[in-house]
């Protein structure tokens, strides 16, 4: 259960900021040509797998109570500015991520761009992709260093999930030629914000000396009373709205 | 210097993001849990109750922002 946890919510994660990075290096690899779009964006991958190769490895040495207190501190972090975001856009205060006008705004911007080669690269193509893999990728690569906090250390696993998110993401990517603007991007953000902020809560109890009742067994509860308050928060929000109208 | 002061601050907005508060309210919420539960008394439940609260807290902050006229919307579209 804790595992299939884990696998989900890092997939879903990766999913979410993958595709998001998808409309960045779409729109500049089909405007000024792949091959400087791929090396920045292969060049970022690179870096974010060193963190996780470099990271995951090293929190083995650091006392687990006091791995679980930091990480659980930077899951809730992380976890609740993802479910604060998707309660506020599912509540109508927010206006959704829109993938397609993302898209078209970084096409125009790269028409605009002036040429400029620096080692035989497009040096805006190859910055550009750099910059949005990296930024895009660098939440998602912290999650699965932090999932490295969890007995037997769940990496590989979470790695794993990860990888599988990308080769959905970059697959679909390659066959539409075009942004993932259908992926229900709302719904993935509450589920996995739902996740990060249930297991930071676990573990950062766990670090902090807390015996969770039944062990295990309390991550489900957790979770849905998590997903009770957000759903009572969106309809307030949408009733909120409806009156002020 | 200013390299080091542009990583604190892009450190600082990926961990607190829109609303500093949830951040600091997260470590408020586990020190004082540790606190109890060194004290042996069962704190189980303090975490989730934060957690609840600081997140409704937060979802009210912001939603009189993005209601009141002349504010700016988040900054951050992800």
């Amino acid at each position: 259960m804790r595992i299939a946890l884990l696998f989900a919510a890092a997939f879903l994660a990766s999913a979410v900021e993958m595709v998001e990075a998808l409309t960045i290096v779409l729109a500049v690899g089909l405007t000024r040509g792949w091959r400087s779009t791929l090396a920045g964006a292969g060049a970022a991958a690179i870096v974010l797998a060193a963190l996780v190769g470099a990271l995951g490895p090293a929190l083995t040495l650091v006392p687990i109570d006091a791995l679980r207190l930091v990480v659980g501190g930077v899951l809730l972090a992380f976890g609740l500015q993802w479910l604060r975001k998707a309660i506020l856009r599912a509540g109508g205060c927010l206006a959704h991520r829109d993938e397609d006008r993302i898209y078209e705004r970084e096409r125009e911007r790269a028409r605009r761009a002036a040429d400029g080669e620096r080692a035989g690269l497009d040096w805006y193509s190859f910055t550009i992709a750099f910059k949005g893999v990296l930024l895009e990728g660098l939440e998602v690569a912290l999650v699965v260093v932090a999932f490295a906090a969890d007995r037997g250390g769940s990496v590989a696993i979470t790695a794993a999930a990860a990888g599988a998110a990308l080769v959905l993401v970059a697959g679909a990517g390659l066959l539409v030629r075009a942004p993932l603007g259908r992926v229900p991007e709302n719904t993935l953000k509450l589920a996995v914000g739902l996740m990060l902020t249930t297991f930071g809560t676990f573990w950062g109890g766990e670090g902090a000396g807390v015996s969770w009742p039944g062990g295990d067994a309390a991550i489900p509860v957790v979770l849905a009373v998590y997903l009770a308050v957000s759903a009572a928060l969106v309809r307030l929000l949408r009733r909120d709205r409806l009156v002020a109208a | 210097m200013r390299r080091a002061a542009a990583l604190a601050r892009f450190s600082w907005e990926l961990v607190a993001g829109d609303d500093w508060l949830v951040a600091v309210g997260v470590v408020a919420a586990l020190c004082l849990t540790a606190a109890v539960a060194h004290d042996h008394v069962r704190a189980w439940w303090l975490m989730p109750v934060a957690v609840v609260g600081l997140l409704a807290l937060s979802i009210r902050r912001a939603a009189r922002r993005l209601r009141a006229p002349h504010t700016s919307r988040s900054s951050r579209s992800g």
